[in-house]
């Protein structure tokens, strides 16, 4: 288990390209990568992502075990970035090894839900007409109750 | 002395990242309650307690959660990551 948050850019091919390349044995690697999406308007500026150091880094640890304990993975990998980001940047990635596909497409998922609304980040988009919050969103809430009913 | 973090639209409404404080209040609500009678900033931040997730010691917490023995407590907005 990797988890790693970090201002820098990163590069998603040659993060999958590691990380697959760890997972011996794993006969299905799943990822995921979050890109800053413009606006409709398509004005967006800056996407700045805060987050809380040290809790950050705890949250993601724990969603990453959590993970690991509901299906039987190889490994998992989470970056996740702060500062300003521009839009098409890549903000964060999940990865998951498995043996077979549908652990690793599940606990990508998974991890996914949970760490868009309890690792502790906020965004705020920026653009020259001013600055607002990103809500969170009640379908991302939602999509936490699936993961509390036993598979 | 408890340590108490803000962020996102908290911490600009408060006006500051951090602060130390000396609290009697007994569980992060009854904080939340103290906080939001200094003035009219924190007033403002705290006015829909609904809408405010909190830590202790880094740990997500319900809101009638106990400060006994708290060294840090945080106030945020939910989460937006991913």
């Amino acid at each position: 288990m990797v988890i790693r948050v970090q201002a820098d850019r990163f590069d998603m091919g040659a993060e999958l390209n590691a990380f697959a390349a760890a997972q011996k044995g794993a006969g299905a690697v799943v990822s995921f990568t979050g890109i800053v999406r413009d606006l409709a308007s398509g004005d967006l500026d800056v996407m700045q992502i805060e987050h809380y150091p040290g809790m950050t880094e705890k949250a993601l640890a724990g969603i990453a075990e959590q993970a690991q304990s509901r299906w039987s993975l190889a490994g998992c990998l989470i970056i996740h970035r702060h500062g300003s980001l521009a839009p098409d940047d890549p903000i964060m990635m999940v990865a998951t090894a498995a043996r077979h596909r549908g652990d690793a497409f599940a606990a990508a998922e998974y991890l996914m839900d949970y760490l868009k609304s309890r690792a502790p980040f906020w965004k705020k988009e920026i653009t020259a007409g001013g600055a607002a919050w990103v809500q969170a969103r009640a379908a991302d809430e939602d999509a936490l109750n699936r993961w509390s009913e036993p598979d | 002395m408890i340590e108490l973090r803000y962020f996102a639209w908290l911490r600009e409404r408060v006006g500051t990242g951090h602060e130390q404080v000396e609290t009697e209040a007994a569980t992060v609500a009854d904080l939340m309650a103290e906080l939001s009678q200094r003035d009219a900033g924190y007033a403002l931040a705290f006015s829909d307690p609904k809408a405010i997730r909190a830590a202790i010691d880094q740990e997500l917490v319900d809101m009638d959660a106990p400060l006994a023995g708290a060294r840090e407590v945080a106030f945020f907005p939910p989460m937006t990551g991913g």
